[in-house]
């Protein structure tokens, strides 16, 4: 059924469609509304789940790794700070090789304190052993928490699904929830797996050498991953009729220039790149869907006939430059490098217009060789 | 009833620490860098070294001890507690 709700609501119909057992959280801006409207489906016994409230994201964290470890099915969501503070669990959770799946509505971090959209706190989790999603629809926030599950379910990794502050999360779009018996179709309920023995329950740690070989396998399933993701999108396909790859390209077969982004930003770019097709400029988009496990492979071939590559970024790593740039930077490794021009737009949730990817797509094209890291939006 | 794996390959680590071994799978002998050796000659059993060992490493036998070289850390306690001074450290070789 198609209604109109915001990227949030996405959020929160997936997850009851998902048939979570378990929801720890605590509120924070712009995440509450996800979980407040849980609360309400297991009040109401929508969704017959244990809601949980703790006292941190620590806390939330915590509950959802004892919930998964005994077999559940868990979900939590936060943003920034809130990620920030979960940090040290997020290890804990994929160590244990735990399939809980997570919203992450991205929101900048303090100082100075700030609400709005900025990738920077997902990206600080890029080594925590999380598989990243990061989207550019209400739909596709839907389809994604969906994904999320089976994917993580399949692999015992779990899964973080990324949309933008206010940008993602307060718009209201048009998204086709379907119907129950088609989501069980595409994702039965939780198999059984290795859970805790609660008959004889323990806890194997402190040895150094076995954990070389549990970072081993982890590594392994990584890479696994990304085949998986594509066989679980396809099967979404065959069910509902929406798929999204792991890297999204527009227009880019041609293209001369290709910008790449994530999320909301690549909306943006279309447009921009619209704009100058029509005056004979050959503009492409390549979209990062999927960030972690990293599609390398898939982004060099979708640049294959590129002559010039931008990437934009609304993230930053201070004393290095854009976090997509240096992971695009290294898919060359080994083969011939493309000119990749450097811009950081949008950081703290600033409006980035096609005017402002104009200038980016100006500047790539009039610029010669790339040189350092082009801010878009400073004050001159 | 305790669980007990021994693991020769990676195909039979399992991906998990969940209910895979407790502690006492987590051999830390593998720890050392000294080992202590108890001289049955000079030794009286008084049992100090198997009192003072933080890692229970010195096991009590019928009419001796023994060191657990599966645990032992090489923390040399046991040798500075010794009155006999019948333990002592070597090298550890690997």
């Amino acid at each position: 059924m198609k209604k109109v709700i915001s990227g949030n609501q996405s959020v929160s119909y997936a997850v009851l469609a998902a048939g979570a057992q378990v929801v720890a959280a605590y509120p924070i801006t712009p995440q509450s509304s996800i979980v407040e409207m849980i609360a309400n489906f297991c009040s109401s016994g929508q969704l017959r789940a244990k809601f949980i409230n703790v006292e941190s994201e620590h806390s939330a964290m915590a509950a959802c790794i004892s919930a998964s470890v005994t077999g559940a099915r868990a979900f939590t969501a936060t943003s920034s700070q809130g990620l920030a503070l979960m940090h040290e669990l997020l290890h804990y959770a994929s160590g244990l090789r735990l399939p809980i799946v997570m919203a992450n509505v991205n929101r900048a971090l303090g100082s100075p304190f700030n609400l709005k959209a900025d990738l920077s706190d997902s990206l600080s989790q890029r080594d925590t052993g999380w598989i990243q999603f990061y989207c550019q629809s209400g739909q596709e926030v839907f389809d994604t928490i969906l994904q999320a599950y089976r994917l993580s379910e399949q692999v015992l990794l779990p899964a973080m699904v990324n949309l933008e502050g206010f940008i993602l999360s307060h718009t209201y779009e048009i998204v086709d929830v379907p119907e129950q018996k088609e989501i069980d179709r595409f994702l039965p309920p939780p198999a059984p797996r290795d859970c805790l023995d609660v008959e004889n329950p323990c806890l194997f740690g402190g040895t150094t050498d076995f954990y070389i070989n549990f970072r081993y396998k982890m590594h392994e399933e990584m890479q696994r991953t990304k085949v998986v993701c594509r066989e679980c999108d396809a099967d979404f396909q065959k069910v509902f009729g929406r798929s999204y790859g792991l890297i999204q390209p527009y227009r880019c077969e041609d293209a001369d220039l290709i910008l790449v982004t994530a999320g909301t930003l690549a909306g943006t770019c279309c447009v921009a790149s619209d704009q100058y097709r029509e005056r004979d400029l050959k503009v492409g988009v390549l979209r990062i869907r999927l960030f972690r496990p990293f599609p390398g492979e898939e982004i060099c071939y979708a640049l294959r006939n590129a002559k010039k590559v931008a990437v934009i970024d609304r993230d930053f790593s201070p004393g290095c430059g854009g976090i997509f740039a240096q992971e695009i930077k290294s898919v060359f490794q080994g083969k011939d490098p493309l000119p990749v021009y450097e811009f950081i737009a949008g950081l703290g949730g600033k409006d980035v217009t096609d005017e402002d990817i104009g200038k980016v797509i100006d500047q790539t094209l009039q610029t010669p060789e790339p040189g350092g890291v082009t801010w878009i939006g400073v004050l001159k | 009833m305790k669980k007990r794996y021994s693991v020769k390959c990676l195909e039979e680590m399992p991906i998990t620490a969940i209910s895979f071994l407790t502690s006492e799978g987590n051999e830390t002998g593998e720890w050392r860098s000294q080992r202590p050796v108890l001289d049955l000659e000079k030794c009286n059993r008084c049992g100090l070294c198997w009192m003072y060992c933080p890692d229970n490493a010195i096991v009590p036998e019928m009419d001796s001890f023994q060191i657990s070289y599966k645990y032992c850390k090489g923390c040399g306690i046991c040798a500075n507690e010794c009155p006999k001074k019948a333990i002592l450290l070597i090298k550890e070789k690997r």
